[in-house]
């Protein structure tokens, strides 16, 4: 098993773009805000992303809203470690639904990037024991990018909520994304098919 | 349409449920009934004493999708998912909850244009023993007013049904969402000995 500790350190611009390559259903994706948002656009525009302007710490909760609503899709969810430690309380409430077609993706490098690099509590605690401590038991660290692309790849195939961490480097995002919510969020609900 | 042509508030002297007048009927049901009604299939809240018949009376149906959230901004946040997802959905909270969810509101909700509908508890009024819950309920309608998003104070059941299955519909057609303030006066409040 891998641990926090041992994982290798990878690029979050890189490991965003394997992971827009195993998306084949129209899967839909909710990037958090910052960063996270800014390598899911540049990794290849898709209109089942929503991307977060604000609200920082409810890509989970969105993306678990998103998987009660349409139980057929698989939904992703990527999350900064700094996100998601303001509102932990989601992984709890994620166990407790068990959706079936929910995967979370936590990039953690430690630090709040975008604000100037202070250091996040992630450095002493370990965000996939928390997520099994809170009843999501297939949650694990991606030791390196291939292994990052098995555990996704089956956590799409598998199904049942999960959790996959990746260490990442503290580079910044590769661009950034258009910023106009309303035209966001009617391409995303366009994108599942809620709007023709 | 006319009052007479809702489906829901079918009487001028207010809203009639299974032909039995609106004051005979708890508030909670009325709630619940309205939300039936307007397809709002998920409801998601932090608990509270006052909201305890209502969120009861949602679990016991199973039109509803309803569970407990950890924080009110995570509700919000969900129900937000679930309305792109194309399921409607309504948030309930006491007032202290409201002051944990104006960043929601202000970052997500608003700006992306997201009819949630979100059910207060009101306390802090009306003889409230924590000091805390008034200070909160003075911030909560200077927010909404701030933010322009509508918000009912509800005092009278006979007027229950007809402000929520109008505002609903009206929320969804505007896409934005609407706040309803449970007074003391519906619910009875939270009661206490001095």
């Amino acid at each position: 098993m891998t641990h926090a500790h041992n994982a290798k350190v990878m690029n979050r611009f890189e490991l965003t773009k394997r992971l827009v390559g195993h998306l084949k259903h129209e899967e839909a994706v909710i990037g958090g805000i910052g960063n996270t948002n800014f390598d899911l656009w540049c990794a290849g525009q898709r209109p089942q992303n929503f991307y977060m302007l604000g609200s920082m710490g409810l890509a989970i909760p969105i993306a678990l809203g998103v998987a009660i609503a349409q139980p057929e899709r698989r939904v992703v969810a990527l999350e900064g470690d700094g996100s998601l430690l303001m509102q932990l309380g989601c992984l709890a409430t994620v166990a407790a639904r068990a959706p079936q077609n929910l995967t979370i993706v936590v990039w953690d490098n430690g630090i709040y990037q975008i604000t100037g690099g202070q250091k996040t509590a992630s450095g002493t605690a370990d965000l996939v024991a928390i997520a099994r401590a809170a009843g999501i038991a297939q949650s694990n660290w991606a030791a390196d990018e291939e292994e990052f692309e098995r555990l996704f790849a089956a956590a799409l195939k598998d199904g049942g909520p999960s959790l996959i961490a990746a260490r990442i480097d503290d580079k910044p995002g590769v661009g950034t994304t258009d910023r106009d919510p309303v035209q966001i969020r009617e391409r995303f609900m366009r994108g599942l098919k809620v709007r023709a | 349409m006319t009052v007479s042509d809702c489906e829901y508030c079918s009487s001028a002297a207010g809203p009639v449920m299974n032909d039995v007048p609106a004051e005979s009927v708890a508030w909670h049901t009325t709630v619940r009934e309205s939300l039936k009604a307007n397809d709002v299939k998920l409801t998601v809240y932090v608990p509270d004493r006052v909201l305890t018949p209502l969120i009861d009376a949602l679990h016991a149906d199973p039109f509803f999708t309803c569970f407990a959230c950890t924080r009110e901004e995570e509700a919000l946040g969900i129900v937000s998912g679930a309305w792109m997802g194309g399921m409607r959905g309504a948030v309930l909270m006491q007032t202290s909850g409201f002051a944990t969810i104006p960043n929601a509101l202000a970052s997500l909700v608003v700006p992306s244009q997201i009819p949630a509908l979100i059910f207060v508890s009101e306390r802090g009024t009306l003889g409230e023993f924590n000091l805390g819950q008034t200070m909160v309920l003075k911030t909560m309608r200077p927010v909404l007013d701030a933010l322009a998003v509508d918000h009912h104070t509800i005092t009278r059941q006979d007027e229950l049904g007809f402000i929520i299955d109008r505002s609903i519909k009206q929320a969804v057609a505007i896409q934005a969402p609407v706040v309803f303030i449970l007074s003391p006066l519906l619910t009875g409040g939270k009661v206490f000995k001095a």
